[in-house]
């Protein structure tokens, strides 16, 4: 950072400063956004999914919202719970990676970072995968390489597409190399999961990050990200500290990917559901549609407003040929639509 | 002089990205003394070698006084020379994990050019990832051994500053691990093995490494290096840094020399991150389990390589023909498998890594 920008920064950070103390409410029936900072009641944010009515930022949730989001109620079947993190390192920093995980687990209820399992999408079976970035910043140690692997193994048997929602600060430090392997591990899984022909789709949540990048999050048949979500294989810390230069504000940003052709599409969070299950339709096999097509829960959606979302993210070829993604833009698109479709 | 002009110019010029190095502690364990004081047999010298370079002095100097006085000191030096092979003995069998990075980042230490050109009777470089670039930090092209047609590929450090600035200090982008795919599918549709040597402190972080792709680049890697249905031996001859070296490291055998190291993130970020210290680097190379005993421990690693008493980089030749052979030893074994067992060895091989509790 230059001297200016010292400067600069500081007549920028006074005001801020002043204004925020006031609204500071923790009982939970009201909720602060983390971008406007308006207040919202918490019920009504949490039937928009957690997504400010405001200014369409995307809170950060966790899995076990995100499981209710997406997958038809009741039909939530979780996988290998029982498997757990232990400490084959014998690690210790500041403290002992054992008693860590185990605060952590009391903490969060949680037994690592990503809860899989077997569940319906608008009625349409699928595996999928939850990162919680509640756990340990997601981090992927030995649990979430041998959970997700079973999870695609078992989608592999089954025919089942795949669906892992990504949030992760990446490798798990504290268990050493073995983190590092679960990268290949799970891609070597992904790689026959591909060779049966069969779908997988990451979604891609704030923050999604290092190893997980470098390996799952990367290796979709169509990669999907949520509005403003940061999506980068080495952090802006590192760069930064690395060049001694400025990084653009949008910079490793969902839109920033979309614009370098790393990201398909950006769908907004209360649009997930409905364009994951559109996508599993449009992917089966021509000669199971007939049999299958019975099952779908709800009619294939033809609504102007999921076509306009989807071109504005040039996800359809021939309209976004013409299209130029105005890179921070496509989320306020996305909100107008969200607002127009029935809760 | 014109030497020391130019020298500066391109200390000026680079100083930022070397700077930042420091920093970062990619290049701080590089304790390179300049200018040579001591016996020009051994220029670069680590921190822990330093009693040897005391002993030699004092050899030294007894072989000096004993020319001067045509006193017989023949017995006395044998004595310490014999003391001086014992005390490297002792120094280099009981290295610690940082001191194993500084021999494993030795600047002399033999990188991959030198291994494919010394084991290889055939050699030709290729370039280019098709895409726009070609990464000279990750190098490969077709070799023959023998009467083997192979393909090596492997990052590559410089060996002096402006060296080392071409080759971005061995961190390759994404275009060098999108060459070196190409070079494996190449190799795969040729039926030819695949060797790859990994020497990187981990893939290069940058603005433009994440505007072409670095995470995506890395991770087609690792899911396309399982589909291919030649036999793939990866070796670690220097340090291994993260996904950068896992981006060439998915193989039917990983091997490692003795001195090499293989990291989930380097030690000082690792120190940076959890103890919010960078100073603590050693203290987290000791715990992150980056050795390659710990390795073999861990079910990670299948073969170490020995090196000569003093690293790899006191009679490279030797270390040369150690890699060969086990190269060629290794081949012969995978040769016998069948394609389908060749790629489902493989799969088990990394399906089975990772620690766990289940009930």
């Amino acid at each position: 950072m230059s001297l200016f920008d010292w400067f600069a920064n500081r007549r920028k950070a006074e005001p801020t400063q002043q204004v925020q103390p006031e609204r500071d409410i923790s009982d939970g029936l009201w909720t602060k956004c983390d971008s406007c900072g308006v207040l919202t009641y918490t019920k009504d944010l949490r039937a928009n999914q957690m997504v400010c009515l405001e200014c369409n930022h995307h809170l950060r949730i966790f899995s076990d919202q995100r499981i209710e989001q997406l997958i038809d109620a009741g039909t939530w079947q979780p996988l290998n719970d029982d498997v757990r993190p232990t400490d084959p390192l014998e690690f210790r920093d500041r403290r002992v990676y054992k008693d860590y995980l185990k605060a952590t687990q009391s903490k969060t209820g949680l037994t690592d970072s990503v809860r899989t399992g077997l569940g319906n999408i608008e009625g349409e079976p699928v595996a999928l995968g939850v990162m919680d970035f509640r756990f340990m910043g997601g981090s992927m140690g030995s649990v979430v390489g041998e959970r997700l692997t079973r999870l695609i193994e078992r989608a592999t048997a089954e025919r089942l597409p795949v669906f892992i929602a990504c949030a992760s600060g990446g490798a798990r430090m504290q268990e050493g190399m073995l983190s590092l392997m679960q990268m290949a591990k799970i891609s070597g899984a992904l790689e026959r999961h591909r060779a049966q022909r069969l779908l997988y789709v990451p979604v891609l949540t704030h923050p999604t990050t290092g190893g997980v990048t470098a390996s799952f999050a990367m290796l979709g048949d169509l990669i999907i990200a949520e509005p403003n979500a940061m999506i980068a294989f080495a952090g802006r810390r590192v760069i930064e500290q690395t060049l001694r230069e400025k990084l653009p504000d949008d910079f490793q940003t969902a839109e920033y990917l979309v614009q370098h052709g790393f990201v398909d599409a950006i769908v907004p969070r209360t649009q997930m559901k409905k364009t994951l299950a559109q996508l599993v339709r449009l992917h089966r096999l021509p000669a199971s549609v007939g049999n299958q097509g019975a099952t779908s829960g709800a009619p294939i959606p033809n609504g102007a407003a999921i076509n306009g979302m989807l071109n504005g993210n040039g996800f359809v070829p021939e309209s976004s040929q013409h299209h130029e993604v105005s890179g921070a833009r496509p989320g306020l698109e996305d909100a107008e639509i969200s607002t127009q479709l029935p809760r | 002089m014109s030497n020391s002009g130019s020298l500066g110019l391109l200390a000026r010029r680079y100083q930022t990205i070397v700077f930042a190095l420091l920093q970062r502690g990619a290049l701080r364990d590089r304790k390179v003394i300049f200018p040579m004081t001591s016996s020009p047999r051994r220029p670069f010298l680590l921190e822990f070698e330093k009693p040897l370079v005391e002993l030699q002095t004092r050899i030294n100097q007894i072989e000096e006084l004993a020319e001067e006085s045509e006193v017989d000191v023949t017995p006395q030096l044998e004595q310490l020379e014999t003391r001086y092979s014992q005390l490297r003995q002792e120094i280099f069998t009981n290295l610690s994990p940082a001191q194993r990075i500084q021999v494993a980042r030795h600047p002399k230490r033999p990188s991959t050019l030198d291994y494919i050109q010394t084991i290889s009777d055939e050699w030709i470089e290729l370039h280019g990832d098709r895409g726009g670039s070609d990464d000279l930090a990750l190098i490969g092209g077709i070799a023959r051994i023998g009467d083997q047609s192979c393909v090596m590929l492997g990052h590559q450090k410089g060996r002096d500053t402006k060296d080392n600035v071409a080759r971005n200090f061995g961190m390759a982008s994404p275009g060098g691990y999108r060459k070196a795919m190409r070079l494996m599918e190449h190799a795969n549709r040729f039926n030819m093995p695949i060797f790859t040597f990994i020497d990187t402190p981990g893939a290069y972080p940058g603005v433009k490494g994440e505007e072409l792709g670095q995470g995506e680049a890395i991770a087609y890697n690792l899911r396309e290096m399982f589909s291919l249905e030649v036999p793939i031996i990866c070796t670690v001859i220097g340090e291994g840094g993260s996904g950068g070296a896992l981006g060439i490291g998915v193989g039917d055998r990983l091997m490692m020399f003795e001195h090499s190291v293989y990291t989930v993130a380097s030690p000082e970020a690792c120190a940076a991150i959890l103890w919010k210290d960078a100073g603590k680097a050693s203290q987290a190379a000791e715990a992150l389990k980056i050795t390659a005993p710990d390795l073999k421990r861990l079910g990670i690693l299948d073969q170490i390589l020995p090196e000569p008493t003093g690293g790899a980089h006191t009679d490279p030749l030797a270390t040369a023909e150690t890699l060969k052979n086990a190269l060629l030893s290794n081949l012969e074994a995978l040769r016998q498998l069948t394609t389908q067992e060749l790629r489902d060895q493989r799969y088990q091989k990394f399906r089975s890594i990772g620690v766990f509790l289940e009930s």
